[in-house]
């Protein structure tokens, strides 16, 4: 029997409003005890002293780039789930964007096979809508669903067809799973490389404008309440976006939306002028290049508002881990995406220090949020992620709400280096993540 | 960044304080002052009169390498560069890379330290990737990188060439109407020409069908803390209201693919309401110029009589090109620690 003893933080659960100081005691990697001084009363464990620290329970990551199979010179399971538990995660979403794509009961499988041999924290893994992702038949949603897929998505592009994605709804209810797109016409971006806006006009590149991810949300919206279907948003990026799902939720359409830490933070002017904000010198930086693009200030407001409103449900980190050769080549040859899961909560924590969120609310979207918009407590084995009640997961993390850090990419766990944050000091940081009552992942001086 | 000023005595009489000119490389002319570019255009009438010789050559770059390395064809530049570089007694290599070289495995980093290690001190490239002359800046150690047009961003020294050509004519660009029509969204000419004749204090119009503005050039479509971060452009859709009044109207190449992309109707269509023809120029100011920074297609973005007419100063603008590349590759190559003889010298 092994027993860890937390004692003296801040626990913050939202699921079940708690925010106090307390203690936690986790027996056999179940939660067993929370309340204050309740660890005073257990002999025989290891302990942390969490004074003046925040536990919360295990992050959870509905959009997750593992990479693994196909990829492995960008991302592995090992290395890629490492990463998430030093960003807080425990429980990550494998996007099926791999090579194999996970169509399959087989290519599911193996990346269960997998992260079960060298895994730190939980692997979902997400099914791909339609075969190949190629956006021409759909994928086998009852197999995948028996593999034990937790949603569907074609995610790095939309599955364009509208007819398909309107039968890929429909049959998505029979199994429960939740339809996850990456809104972005393709018709509508065509070769553009970075949000369409003035940024776009200095550089001379081609832009994706706010209405490519719009027109699509908006068919979406329609198509899921014709289907009476779950469909759910990947990573919100437009103004125009969250109106559109603000009003799809006021009627009631079963419509769940994440946004990503970059989404929340930064805007295109990254790309050209990175941290110095100066517009006398440019750049082309292919560490801010992600698809959908970083937008413009008016949208990063709107998605902050939404996330603290509830209409966006959960922060999705799109941790789109790259090798330096897809990104130290020109601009529009570039790869798309950020390595964000180990930055995602200090980034995210700017909006708590600026007043924009609580961090109880920010907790939330990490935690109950993602839990709640996927459904994953109904899944087997699952009650009780995303909360610290007695008898959950024994998944928390231990946070620094006000420890300053610098970035270095080169101290990542995962091999993605590709962050635009470099050099940044970020004031929020995961001091440990405890997963399955396990210490998985400490900073030095903790004494674990 | 390495500085380096120019010889006032090159420079002449009017020029600006030395030690103005503070590139390594040339990219764009978002990060020239008025002073930089005054230095350059004051140089480039010296290499002018040089250029003008019946033996026009120099040795004032003999022992230094200047690459080309060009990614899309180009006729015009490269020659221009070619004979610029040469003129000065630079040995002058022009290499023909292909897209098909990334396939190779032979990145543009790799390509650009390999150039490097020969001991190229001057890169002159083109390159259909926006962006990629940057990138080469980076890995060039103390050598230099000019951008002789990178996709649809910036092509600095035609912009060098145009400025030259209309300050020869004006004197001053202060307070000149200098009006672009055609594809103001593809054209790397237009981009780096509205940063120089901003910074020279020319009013700057740019005219064009709607599909082929790009976004943000307006003043009003950017936030407030942006005002300063693109050029202070009029923007225009309509030709005769644009070229009212220009004392410069240049005309900008069309594609023909801009009607397959859906952008314009049909290249009827677009000559007839965007074509610069000498009815539109009516309009003008009577001692008007008309410019193009070619290839030109007569009967479409201009028409034939127009373009070999006496307003038309376009064959003057290639001749200018080569001076103005010169003055580059001279300040590049560290001109200030040469003596001016070595311009002087050479047979007349």
């Amino acid at each position: 029997m092994s027993t860890l003893a937390i004692h003296n933080a801040r626990v913050i659960d939202p699921a079940l409003g708690r925010d106090g100081i307390a203690d936690i005691v986790i027996v056999d990697g179940r939660i067993a005890r929370v309340g204050p001084n309740e660890g005073d009363a257990v002999l025989d464990a290891d302990r942390i002293d969490a004074t003046g620290l925040v536990v919360a329970p295990g992050f959870v990551d509905l959009h997750t780039h593992l990479r693994e199979p196909g990829f492995e010179y960008k991302e592995t399971i090992a290395t890629g789930t490492l990463a998430a538990a030093r960003g807080g995660f425990t429980t990550v979403c494998a996007m099926p964007n791999t090579s194999p794509a996970l169509d399959s009961r087989a290519a599911v499988e193996s990346v269960l096979r997998e992260a079960e041999a060298s895994a730190t924290v939980r692997v979902l893994p997400v099914g791909s809508i339609t075969r190949g992702r190629q956006g021409k038949e759909l994928a086998p949603a009852g197999e995948l669903a028996g593999a034990g897929v937790v949603a569907l998505s074609d995610d790095g592009d939309a599955v364009a067809d509208p007819s398909l994605m309107r039968h890929a709804l429909e049959y998505s209810t029979r199994f429960g799973l939740p339809v996850a797109q990456h809104c972005e016409d393709p018709a509508l971006v065509r070769d553009g490389h970075m949000h369409e806006g003035w940024v776009a006009t200095r550089l001379g590149l081609r832009g994706r404008p706010a209405s490519a991810e719009e027109t699509l949300v908006a068919r979406d919206i329609a198509l899921a309440e014709l289907a009476g279907a779950h469909l759910h948003i990947q990573h919100v990026s437009t103004a125009g976006s969250v109106a559109l799902i603000r009003a799809a939720r006021e009627r009631g359409a079963h419509v769940t939306a994440e946004v990503t830490p970059h989404h929340l933070t930064l805007t295109h002017e990254e790309v050209a002028f990175g941290a110095t904000g100066a517009h006398d010198r440019i750049a082309y930086n292919t560490n801010a290049k992600v698809n959908p693009p970083l937008r413009e200030q008016t949208d990063v407001d709107a998605c902050v508002a939404a996330l603290r409103d509830g209409v966006i449900d959960a922060i999705g980190t799109d941790h789109a881990p790259h090798a330096a050769g897809d990104k130290d080549i020109e601009f529009d040859l570039a790869a798309a995406g950020l390595s964000m899961i180990e930055t995602a909560f200090g980034l995210c924590m700017s909006l708590v220090h600026a007043g924009h969120l609580t961090l109880p609310t920010l907790i939330e979207r990490l935690t109950a949020g993602p839990v709640r918009a996927w459904g994953l407590d109904q899944r087997p084995g699952l009650d009780g992620i995303g909360t610290l009640a007695p008898g959950a997961l024994g998944d928390l993390v231990i946070l620094d709400p006000d420890a300053e850090w610098v970035v270095d990419p080169a101290e990542f766990a995962s091999m993605g280096k590709n962050t635009p944050l470099t050099g940044r000091t970020l004031k929020g940081r995961v001091v440990a993540t405890v997963y399955g009552g396990k210490v998985v992942h400490a900073l030095e001086g903790l004494g674990v | 960044m390495t500085t380096r000023t120019a010889p006032t005595e090159i420079a002449g009489g009017a020029a600006p304080a030395e030690g103005a000119w503070q590139h390594q490389h040339v990219l764009d002319l978002d990060d020239f002052s008025r002073d930089e570019i005054e230095v350059v255009l004051n140089l480039a009438d010296r290499m002018r009169e040089v250029l003008d010789r019946r033996i026009a050559r120099v040795p004032a770059l003999r022992g230094q390498t200047v690459i080309n390395l060009f990614y899309e064809p180009s006729t015009r530049t490269r020659a221009s560069f070619e004979l610029a570089g040469k003129v000065l007694g630079a040995d002058v290599l022009s290499l023909t890379a292909s897209a098909s070289s990334v396939t190779k495995g032979e990145s543009l980093i790799d390509t650009v330290r390999t150039l490097r290690a020969m001991r190229a001190d001057v890169i002159v490239m083109r390159h259909s990737s926006s962006g990629a002359p940057y990138l080469a800046a980076e890995h060039m150690g103390g050598g230099s990188v000019v951008n002789a047009g990178d996709g649809t961003h910036a092509h600095p020294t035609q912009a060098l060439l145009d400025l030259y050509t209309m300050r020869k004519h004006f004197g001053d660009l202060r307070g000149k109407r200098v009006v672009m029509v055609g594809d103001i969204s593809h054209s790397r000419v237009a981009r780096s020409d509205m940063w120089g004749l901003s910074k020279m204090g020319a009013e700057v119009v740019v005219c064009g069908p709607p599909t082929l503005l790009p976004r943000g050039l307006r003043v009003a479509d950017r936030p407030a803390h942006a005002e300063a971060a693109l050029p202070r452009v009029t923007v225009e859709t309509d030709v005769a209201r644009a070229i009212e009044g220009a004392h410069v109207v240049m005309a900008l190449r069309l594609q023909g693919e801009r009607q397959q992309g859906g952008l314009l109707p049909s290249l009827h269509e677009y000559a007839a309401h965007y074509q610069v023809t000498a009815a539109r120029l009516a309009h003008a100011h009577p001692e008007h110029l008309l410019m193009h920074p070619g290839p030109k297609n007569e009967g479409i973005e201009i028409a034939g009589d127009v373009a070999s007419g006496g307003h038309s100063i376009i064959e003057e603008q290639v001749t200018n090109g080569v001076a103005v590349r010169m003055a580059l590759l001279y300040l590049l190559c560290g001109g200030a620690e040469r003596t001016a003889e070595a311009l002087a010298g050479g047979t007349r």
